[in-house]
């Protein structure tokens, strides 16, 4: 905030970095950042629900996020989504019961040459298919 | 900084160079990163090392056709060298001064051989994040060349000459834009560039601000010359973080250069630019709300006019125009508006960068001279549709575009033609369909996105996407009748009338064009009850799966 002069235009830019620093964004420091910035609460919380980026709940310990752009979508992305959902036994957008694994999806990440791809962790893995992606949820749960 | 004074670093990188008598170049962009690209750097250096030659091993940015990665390119003699591996980093060193290693050599000579590279001629030369490399290869000589040989008014008359149209999809006269700008009065104005790439299946843009982020720079200091402006800002997605780092390493040391910040070049002008992060939201590639999301509220539209050139930012002259765009500039300056005028088609001037993606074996980054014949782009450059499939659609312009079906290959890629066709330019991705994606389904997925995208300000791009999404649904799931489709049909042009942006007002276009072109695939869904590509699933209730 101070990086920014404590200015209002850049509410999305110390959002960014509080959530950066705590992986979500919880109502308190949401509430924080309104009054630090002298913003109204209802246009900070406004602001946070609308986009997609900000997240209101805490997100497991290892994060899988399938890519949803068109490419990988037409190389059978949503397979992928499927599959995942039933071997965690969540749907997309939600983390395991004991905060293990979250299930995300994203609006491309911009590597559709390799569709379809998928975040493990932040790390991009190209040619993703159903077998390498169980895999890799076995690696998490037997940790 | 001054001419001289460029041409002195260049002189002086040159020099560097030649001490070495090989150049390997490792692309490192996202598809070749994801496959072990650091790995086989660091083997390189080593081997390198170890073999006592003079090797010069370099990180670039993309260097075309991904599909081929891990990609490296050995200068002076300019092999290619395709899915190279950390282990085979000793005999890439070895091969040096000799024979080319064959099993790694790739030929992709008709690949390239169809295209011309003016914005992405950087790409896979220069290390992104070394502005010597940049200046090196005539980097911000068009910007001193501009500051001290001409005036604004000659530097937009050079763009309105040159014909360069917005290559954000809308195909706006560049010129135009600027001069309109540069017009308005008020002694404070913005130069921003829009980097938010929402249009999933595209990455030009990416590759641009991290292969090459010097030169977005150079082309947004020439036009904030250009209209008067001194402040600029770079709007790019959150879901970049790497073109984010390139740029805020390329602004720091442009600004230690002198090449931002105050009295460039010893002139009067005076430059900076800050990086905003957007957070998610394809609306915000509509340009008021980007502005919106840049003052930091939510990125909803408004109506136009006023235009952000007469009213943007804050309520003042805005000139607002794409990454690949404020790429063109440079060249432009430098080899003048003639020069770019003489490339592309009829109305549409100068090359394009597509991303090719789908079912076609070379995928990645291309750069096309505008009407180029759509064949030649998916039978040539793009090496055809693999597995013995055929080819049935090409799709353009994201969830704005349409489908362009296979018959129809003929035809010259411009605005103009796109547009003809039921599809738009966009901002460049290409996404090649074949015999097994289903025409109804794409168009469902197009929707939904459009669905979950809309900003929720105006009734019928909230509700006509959210009603179209259900009969897209229910014709899926062959629960449909011909009615249905007569609705479908008739709501598409209401959305398309109606909506206060351009998100709703090209939201419709992926239904439009496949029921112009695929409209047997619609009937065969409710009428037959079945899927002619096999995706959809007939029998499951509500739930498609593919």
């Amino acid at each position: 905030m101070r990086k920014n002069g404590f200015a209002r235009y850049a509410l999305i830019e110390t959002l960014h970095t509080v959530q950066s620093s705590f992986g979500y964004l919880d109502d308190d420091a949401i509430r924080f950042v309104a009054n630090s910035l002298r913003v109204p609460l209802s246009q900070a919380y406004g602001v946070v629900t609308f986009y997609h980026y900000f997240s209101l709940k805490p997100p497991g310990k290892h994060t899988m996020t399938v890519c949803a752009g068109t490419a990988c979508y037409i190389k059978g992305a949503d397979k992928l989504i499927a599959t995942a959902e039933k071997r965690l036994g969540i749907a997309q957008g939600q983390t395991t019961k004991g905060g293990e694994i979250s299930l995300m999806t994203a609006r491309c990440v911009g590597a559709c040459s390799r569709a379809p791809v998928v975040l493990c962790d932040g790390e991009v893995n190209g040619e993703m298919s159903g077998e390498q992606m169980i895999a890799q949820l076995e690696r998490w749960s037997v940790e | 900084m001054t001419l001289e004074e460029l041409e002195q670093i260049a002189k002086s990188v040159h020099q560097e160079y030649e001490k070495y008598d090989y150049e390997v170049n490792v692309c490192m962009d996202l598809a070749c990163a994801s496959q072990g690209a650091e790995k086989l750097r660091e083997a390189l250096v080593q081997a390198a090392e170890a073999s006592g030659k003079k090797v010069l091993v370099r990180r670039t940015g993309c260097m075309g056709p991904c599909s081929s990665g891990p990609l490296v390119r050995v200068d002076p003699e300019e092999t290619l060298y395709h899915h190279v591996k950390a282990e085979n980093a000793g005999a890439v060193v070895a091969s040096l001064g000799g024979e080319p290693v064959p099993e790694l050599q790739c030929d992709l000579s008709e690949h390239f051989d169809k295209q011309v590279r003016v914005v992405l001629e950087n790409a896979g030369h220069i290390d992104p994040e070394k502005i010597d490399d940049y200046i090196a290869r005539d980097g911000y000589k068009a910007l001193m060349t501009a500051l001290l040989e001409m005036t604004p008014y000659g530097v937009v008359h050079r763009i309105t000459e040159s014909g360069l149209r917005g290559r954000g999809g809308g195909g706006y006269p560049t010129g135009l834009k600027w001069s309109t700008v540069a017009k308005a009065s008020g002694d404070m104005k913005y130069v921003v560039c829009n980097g938010d790439e929402g249009d999933p299946g595209a990455f030009m843009d990416r590759s641009v601000m991290e292969g090459d982020p010097h030169r977005v720079i150079e082309g947004m200091a020439i036009a904030a010359y250009a209209v008067g402006a001194s402040k600029g800002f770079i709007y790019v997605r959150a879901e970049y973080p790497v073109a984010v780092s390139r740029l805020t390493t390329a602004l720091r040391d442009a600004r230690r250069r002198g090449l931002l910040g105050s009295a460039i070049g010893g002139t009067t002008f005076n430059f900076d630019i800050e990086i905003r992060l957007g957070a998610g939201a394809f609306v915000c590639g509509e340009e008021t709300a980007l502005l919106a999301s840049i003052e930091g509220r939510r990125g909803a539209p408004r109506t136009r006019p006023p235009y952000p050139a007469v009213s943007g930012l804050w309520g003042k002259p805005t000139l607002l125009n794409n990454v690949e765009t404020y790429a063109n500039i440079a060249p432009i300056v430098r080899n003048g508006g003639k020069w770019f005028f003489n490339m592309g088609s009829d109305r549409s001037k100068g090359t394009k960068v597509f991303a090719l993606t789908g079912r076609i074996t070379n995928t990645g980054l291309i750069e096309v001279p505008l009407g180029i014949k759509l064949w030649e782009i998916i039978d040539v450059i793009g090496g055809g549709v693999p597995g013995g499939h055929k080819l049935k659609a090409i799709q353009t312009g994201g969830p704005s575009g349409g489908c362009i079906p296979a018959e129809m290959l003929g035809i010259g890629v411009s605005y103009d033609a796109l547009m003809a066709a039921g599809s738009i330019m966009g901002s460049g991705g290409m996404i090649v369909m074949d015999d097994t994606s289903c025409m109804v389904n794409v168009a469902r997925f197009f929707i939904e996105f459009c669905m979950t995208e809309s900003c929720g300000k105006c009734i019928p791009c909230r509700a006509g996407t959210a009603q179209m999404f259900t009969l897209l649904t229910r014709i899926c799931n062959g629960t449909a009748t011909m009615d249905d489709l007569e609705l479908l049909e008739d709501l598409c042009i209401t959305v398309k009338e109606a909506s206060l942006c351009g998100l709703g007002q090209t939201a419709p276009n992926p239904v439009l064009s496949t029921l112009k072109y695929f409209k047997n695939e619609y009937i065969e869904h409710i009428v037959h009850k079945r899927c002619p590509a096999g995706v959809c699933n007939i029998e499951a209730p509500v739930e498609v799966l593919a």
